[in-house]
């Protein structure tokens, strides 16, 4: 077997894991941030409690997705955190303020709880939209023509509709009651929006590359690849029936949001993955070119496998710990 | 000092470094004490130890927040400031930061979920391994990162091809000639901060008459420490300073003041290193000291900066760095030892009466933190020109950023951590003005002022 080829494969399938973990686990905590201005005081506290005990494991998959392309692949990690430097600059700002006015808005006293909320909030929307412009720039193999702005800018805006959505979906498993009347509100008017963030990000990319057009086109992969939009827009229509039969969230189904919108997520990394492959900045490097050494790879190979189902494990538990309705949050 | 492009990538990783340390300083040695407290109360039973350790986890908990965030930002600086760094000993650095993310980042933070709000959900002795666990964790992270930035002084297991570092061998790499010594340095370093810290908000408290009998364990629990870990850092600091002088000498004679190579070199108090004349004004000297010190012997000698003509360091912020540095180690020693012997001579059920011990230990509330960081820009900056010692400049793995950028972000990036570290301070004084929850455990007889339900 020629380890050469197959673990930069081994850590493109990691990364993307990794990232996709991040936009499921983080999203859902950054949609509740910029949720919170809607929300009354008394629900502001049990919003921030259903992600209290996750949020900082959440964020860590971003570190890992981020440490994996650095580790596994140094050449396109300079290049992507070059093109990207600004975009990255604000989303790092806003990933601080918010995960600091976490613990500052009980910690601080109540005089400033207020302005931390709103740091919460603005830090989340701040964080989610740079999210978005950073997909879109890669997406568009980093170029930074008008066409290729205009893209990133219009993900930026919808990138955040899909984390709101997580985040309702998530307070559908965790609350009840009026939060939970909320939620679906919430949730309903984020659809369109990030309906419409999926048909940008899949009409895109055949569109820059005529590579991944003819990859997506052509038979018998056409034919082949149907299953992913097929099930992508079931799931979606799943959710707009599930949000207009509001009766079968209350009857303890509300998980069934999150649900499909796990199925819509894994179907679009999937299909990004398929149009990049094997590239890693669309037009300009592939896998293996910008893959570290063997030696180097083996090495934390080893440790990758022993340690991922370790911290899957442990995560899994946590999150059996503290299952069921969430209660505001209490250090004492 | 001219802002060039590469200059200000430098203030800009400085400044993000600098605030990211103050943190995980503070909680990886807080987290070893909270350990503590928690099994002081598992063994007696003693509720004084459990509300110590509910006072202090929240500000662990704050301060680990900082941490994470901070952090984050720096697992991207790398990328964003030092491209050249990861393409040219990606092989190397890419790996060990590997581990890092996934022996300590995930474990660290899935259980501090349980530590933070789990008490209610699981057993006490789940509890408390958690409490262990995160500590092993921010221990591990510890390790990795230290690991990395003493290859980075002490480069060892490797062969270049093309510019390109590869590994030769993991265990060189990993334990490198300066690891043993930086690695147990900073663990020390973060002890005895987090001791500081946990006095000096406790004396703070009993100043303001708020204090209760958590405080007063958790007081001599913190003089216990500074009053051990005190001689030992400097014990473990002169090892590491001879590990220096073997590895990088010009590191040495720039924290020294040292020009000329010389035998029974004079250790040089203070004074004014000037790099364009090449000396150290007004210098105050000891005969023979720095010979003695750096080479336990009279006559050893030691190599000034003349000899690494192109290749030194800035010499006067090293200088002044490494006297910062050694003199709050000093005054942490003679506070350490002064709190140990007023505080263990007297009952423990009683409250502390010795104003002056009280005004000096708050205002070492965070005088690790001023260590800390001074020690790191010794080895940080000492290492200067070179990012890999003796390998790489630093010049050649800039990005290319325009100033203006560079500028702008960097103004930003300081804007909001001044803001954050005056809020984390407000933060810490907010929590430790309310009034002690143990006061509820002594006799009333006892009380001096009412205990306060909403207190901690």
């Amino acid at each position: 077997m020629d380890l050469s080829f197959w673990l930069p494969l081994f850590f493109a399938g990691a990364m993307g894991l990794a990232l996709l973990i991040y936009v499921l686990l983080d999203g859902y905590d950054l949609g509740i941030g910029m949720l919170l201005p809607f929300a009354s005081e008394e629900e502001k506290d049990l919003m921030i409690g259903s992600i209290g005990p996750f949020w900082d494991a959440n964020e860590t998959w971003i570190v890992l997705g981020v440490g994996i392309l650095l580790i596994a692949f140094p050449q396109a990690h300079g290049i992507v955190l070059t093109a990207l430097y600004l975009p990255v600059t604000i989303m790092l700002m806003g990933l601080i303020l918010r995960g600091v006015a976490f613990d500052f808005r009980v910690k601080a006293g109540d005089a400033r709880k207020g302005m931390w909320n709103a740091l919460f909030a603005v830090g989340s929307l701040i964080a989610s939209a740079a999210q978005g412009w950073m997909l879109g720039a890669y997406i568009t193999g980093l170029s930074d023509d008008t066409t290729g702005l205009l893209f990133s800018a219009l993900i930026a805006v919808t990138l955040p509709a899909l984390y709101v959505l997580l985040g309702s979906a998530w307070l559908l498993i965790k609350t009840d009651g009026a939060l939970f009347e909320k939620a679906i509100r919430w949730g309903r008017n984020a659809l369109l929006p990030m309906g419409l963030c999926l048909l940008l990000v899949s009409v895109a990319t055949p569109l820059v590359s005529s590579v991944i057009a003819d990859k997506w086109f052509t038979l018998p992969n056409a034919i082949g690849l149907l299953p992913i939009p097929l099930i992508t827009a079931t799931a979606y229509a799943g959710l707009v029936w599930l949000f207009n039969s509001s009766v079968i969230l209350r009857s303890g189904y509300g998980w069934l949001i999150f649900a499909a919108l796990t199925v819509i997520c894994v179907m679009a990394s999937i299909g990004l993955g398929y149009s990049l492959f094997p590239e890693i900045i669309i037009g300009r490097l592939d896998l293996w070119e910008a893959a570290a050494a063997t030696e180097s790879l083996l090495f934390i190979f080893w440790g990758t496998v022993i340690t991922l189902p370790a911290i899957l494990g442990y995560t899994f538990f946590i999150y059996r710990v503290f299952r069921g309705k969430a209660t505001a949050l209490s250090y004492d | 000092m001219e802002l060039d492009p590469f200059m200000l990538a430098r203030m800009q990783f400085a400044a993000n470094i600098s605030f990211h340390i103050l943190f995980p300083t503070i909680t990886i040695g807080l987290c070893w004490i909270l350990l503590y407290f928690r099994v002081r109360f598992t063994l007696s039973g003693d509720k004084a130890w459990e509300y110590a350790y509910s006072f202090w986890v929240k500000i662990f908990a704050l301060s680990f927040a900082l941490g994470v965030v901070s952090g984050i930002t720096m697992s991207f600086q790398f990328g964003t400031n030092w491209p050249g760094f990861m393409e040219r000993a990606g092989n190397i650095a890419g790996p060990l930061l590997g581990y890092e993310v996934l022996t300590a980042f995930f474990l660290e933070a899935s259980f501090l979920g349980i530590m933070l709000f789990g008490k209610e959900r699981v057993s006490n002795r789940l509890h408390l391994i958690s409490t262990a666990l995160v500590a092993i964790g921010t221990t591990f992270s510890a390790f990795w990162i230290l690991s990395l930035n003493s290859w980075m002084q002490t480069p060892a297991g490797y062969r270049i091809e093309d510019g390109v570092f590869f590994v030769e061998s993991w265990w060189e790499v990993i334990f490198n000639p300066s690891f043993p010594y930086r690695f147990f340095h900073m663990l020390n370093a973060s002890l005895l901060t987090a001791a500081f810290l946990i006095m000096g908000i406790s004396a703070w408290r009993a100043l303001k008459q708020v204090d209760g009998p958590a405080t007063w364990r958790v007081m001599r629990t913190g003089a216990a420490m500074a009053a051990v870990l005190a001689p030992l850092q400097i014990w473990i600091g002169d090892l590491h300073g001879l590990n220096t002088l073997e590895h990088q000498p010009a590191k040495v004679a720039a924290m020294e003041g040292i020009w000329e190579t010389e035998k029974g070199a004079p250790l040089t108090l203070f004074g004014f290193p000037d790099e364009e004349a090449k000396t150290t004004h007004f210098a105050i000297k000891v005969p023979k000291l720095a010979s003695l010190i750096l080479t336990h012997e009279w006559d050893g000698e030691v190599k000034g900066l003349n000899e690494f003509e192109g290749a030194t360091p800035p010499v006067a912020p090293v200088f002044w760095a490494f006297r910062v540095m050694v003199g709050i180690g000093v005054l942490m020693l003679l506070v350490g030892w002064w709190a140990s012997f007023t505080l263990f001579r007297q009952p423990l059920e009683s409250r502390v009466e010795h104003p002056w011990l009280m005004r000096a230990l708050s205002a070492m509330t965070f005088s690790g933190w001023i260590a800390v960081l001074a020690g790191w820009y010794v080895t940080e900056i000492g290492r200067q020109p070179w990012i890999v010692s003796g390998l790489l400049r630093s010049s050649e793995v800039v990005a290319d950023h325009a100033s203006a950028t560079l500028m702008g972000t960097l103004l930003g990036y300081v804007g909001l951590y001044i803001f954050l570290l005056v809020s984390y301070i407000a933060a810490l004084r907010y929590l430790a003005t309310k009034p002690a929850r143990s006061l509820s455990l002594l006799p009333q007889a006892k009380l001096f002022h009412k205990p306060d339900q909403e207190g901690v």
